[in-house]
């Protein structure tokens, strides 16, 4: 990984991280009402958003996110302040609308499909884009993320079956973000396993855990993997071992934890190999601080919903139909 | 003439050559078996899937994601519950993307009672899933319906619920389907797999036509004066049968056949109710929070005044499941005596006109 490189995921994770905390902010300022995000996953998924083979349709990857993506998504080119729209819910959402709570996107330009709160139901979904992807060939993959407490439920199995039918094998990297935490259940007292991604060594998948706040460990484990499912069309499972930084979710009040921070460690190491000067990073986290400050002022002068649009969607093809 | 597996493998069979339906598939769906009702005998696109409804309804929304289009079958729907939540994301796929994302799919699983199904093979789901917005659902009751619906369903762009009633499935229909052979034993020779080895069999598909009937159009079965009659699914023709055994009475019944709950044909209806000023609404369905009362809802918000008396709904019972014993079936669900039983009362029921309040001579199902 060259300088240039580093570089420029740090300041796409310095972008991400002043993305969260202002949405965290929003919530406590009564710009918006519910707050989950990724902020401890930066080191995993901006190397994922830069790796990613973007574009719209069979012939590039597919993305089933979970919210905790907001990082794979700026790198991938997402501009922040669309995220602040969500968040406060204007009409200008590009996401949903308004219709959705912040950090769940959909944008089909880039094949990025609808996120929900319903969690892992993405593993159950992503088989079917795979699917296709195996059946025209090519090198678009699908790419599912869920979490350890995720992991649970049937849908992960789900995925392990049916992308692994023998002779029908599926080309999906399959991620599972272990940050240790379930909302306030330690994974450690529902789980006999550290490494979740075992779990497909049964089913003949290949698998690997890596160190999350690694940046190079990620960016090595992510290429390699991408590589292996674009060309061998098989299935891959990755674990990455992330942090929570600021617990589940604003229903936990949002706050700083004390875990590893990512991106404290990846601009400390810049530093000390004299990558950057600490005037320069202080001058990036400023600048994305002041976009995003002037971002909000443009947010909150937006209209949110006409609540005329509810009908809106309910069916493909006419705006309003119903029974 | 075709009975309704064979019109929704002649639908399929259309569908994957020239609607561009990509894959059939399901427990059971692809070869040797084609469906455990056959409906999918001999598709070029048919495969089996594992055992797994959600894994069905979630390869069937990730394909629809890509533009391609699938037909997944769950079973018996007395087996979709565990895959509620993925259908309902499905269902609101479109309006949480705003309309970036829609899903071309069609959800088949057959429903009902009347094959001694007992408990977990007589379900009857659609007054549940009438509660995933997003949906549209459709109901045949004919071989040729079941063909013009599943091509229209095919065609919609949506995600449709598909739901064959399983006493229908084997029974001919009177209508051909456009191409189909003028012999059914012609048919059943071309496009039923033998029993036994089956690994050199493959169908001689007829040229069949494109024939669609339009979602949210019900059917006129009977016209009449005494009252009108809605139904679905199974018991359309028993209705049939019941209407036809009391025009010896002197009764008419307007009778429809809905055909489609999701979107639903309020203008024959209520144009009906206008002529009649009565309603009778009959399915199979569990009696709490039937769909069958949001029928009489809705004409009570657009007709009102046009009710000569009381509309009244006949459904299934309000029990946990369908007893395998052929008097508890009979007794959880509507048969033809009670059909005529309940066509009866509202012909004989009091007119507002006469003050009288309504208390119908039948059995109505008990329920909390």
């Amino acid at each position: 990984m060259d300088a240039a490189l580093e570089l420029r995921i740090h300041g796409l994770m310095v972008q991400a991280r002043v993305l969260e905390d202002q949405l965290i902010a929003m919530v406590h300022g009564g710009d918006g009402y519910f707050w989950i995000g990724g902020p401890g996953e930066e080191a995993f998924n901006v190397p994922l958003g830069l790796l990613v083979q973007k574009g719209e349709g069979p012939s590039f990857d597919y993305l089933h996110f979970s919210y905790r993506s907001s990082a794979t998504l700026l790198a991938m080119g997402a501009a922040p302040i669309d995220t602040l729209r969500q968040m406060r819910a204007t009409a200008t959402d590009p996401y949903t609308g308004g219709r959705n709570f912040a950090n769940h996107y959909a944008r089909r330009e880039w094949n990025v499909l609808p996120v929900t709160s319903a969690v892992a139901v993405q593993y159950s979904q992503s088989i079917g884009t795979a699917h296709v992807q195996k059946r025209e060939g090519g090198t678009g993959i699908t790419i599912v993320n869920g979490g350890d407490a995720g992991a649970a439920e049937g849908d992960f199995a789900t995925c392990l079956v049916w992308s692994s039918r023998p002779g029908a094998e599926l080309p999906i990297l399959i991620l599972v973000m272990n940050n240790h935490w379930g909302i306030s259940t330690e994974s450690r007292t529902q789980w006999p396993m550290t490494d979740i991604s075992s779990r497909a060594g049964a089913f003949g998948i290949r698998h690997a855990r890596i160190d999350g706040n690694d940046v190079a460990a990620s960016w090595a484990a992510i290429e390699s993997a991408m590589d292996y499912v674009r060309h061998e069309r098989r299935p891959f499972c990755l674990q990455a071992d992330v942090s929570r930084l600021h617990g589940h979710s604003s229903s936990t009040g949002g706050a700083l934890v004390d875990e590893r921070d990512c991106l404290k460690e990846f601009e400390a190491k810049l530093i000390t190999e004299g990558k950057l000067s600490r005037e320069d990073a202080a001058a990036i986290w400023e600048k994305h601080r002041a976009a995003l400050r002037a971002d909000l002022e443009i947010v909150r002068g937006e209209p949110l919903p006409d609540p005329a649009t509810i009908h809106d969607y309910t069916f493909w093809g006419r705006k309003e139909q119903g029974t | 003439m075709a009975n309704m597996a064979q019109a929704i493998r002649l639908a399929l069979h259309y569908a994957e050559e020239n609607l561009g339906v990509t894959d059939v598939f399901g427990e059971d769906v692809g070869p040797p078996l084609g469906g455990v009702f056959t409906a999918t005998q001999g598709l070029r696109t048919a495969w089996n899937s594992p055992l797994d409804e959600r894994g069905i309804v979630g390869m069937a929304t990730g394909i629809a994601f890509t533009g391609h289009v699938a037909v997944a079958e769950i079973q018996f729907c007395d087996y979709i519950f565990n895959a509620l939540d993925l259908l309902k994301l499905a269902g609101n796929t479109c309006w949480t993307s705003a309309g970036a994302f829609h899903l071309p799919m069609v959800v088949m699983t057959p429903v009902g009672s009347g094959i001694h199904g007992s408990i977990y093979h007589s379900h009857s789901i659609e007054s549940l899933l009438t509660r995933l917005s997003g949906w549209k659902i459709v109901i045949p009751s004919t071989p040729i319906d079941a063909y013009g619906l599943m091509l229209a369903a095919v065609e919609d762009g949506n995600p449709v619920f598909f739901l064959p009633p399983k006493a229908l499935l084997r029974v001919k229909g009177a209508e051909k389907i456009p191409g189909e052979p003028e012999d059914s034993r012609e048919l059943h020779a071309r496009i039923d797999a033998p029993l036994g080895d089956r690994t050199r069999w493959s169908p001689r598909w007829p040229e069949v036509q494109r024939y669609v009937v339009p979602l949210g159009k019900a059917k006129r079965l009977r016209e009449g004066r005494t009252a009108t009659v809605v139904t679905y699914g199974r018991l359309a023709p028993v209705c049939l049968n019941a209407a036809g055994e009391l025009a010896a009475e002197g009764l008419s019944f307007d009778l429809f056949d809905l055909r489609s709950l999701v979107p639903l044909d309020w203008e024959a209806i209520v144009a009906s109710v206008g002529r009649t000023g009565r309603l009778l609404v009959v399915n199979e369905d569990t009696a709490v929070t039937n769909f069958g009362e949001h029928v009489i809802r809705g004409v009570i918000d657009r007709a009102f005044g046009e009710l000569t008396a009381a509309p009244v709904l006949l459904s299934g019972a309000d029990v946990p499941g369908i007893g395998m014993a052929w008097p508890l079936e009979a007794a959880s669900v509507p048969q033809l005596p009670d059909v005529v039983a309940a066509m009866r009362a509202i012909a004989a029921a009091p007119s507002r006109e006469a003050g009288g309040i309504f208390s119908p001579p039948m059995r109505l199902p008990r329920y909390r």
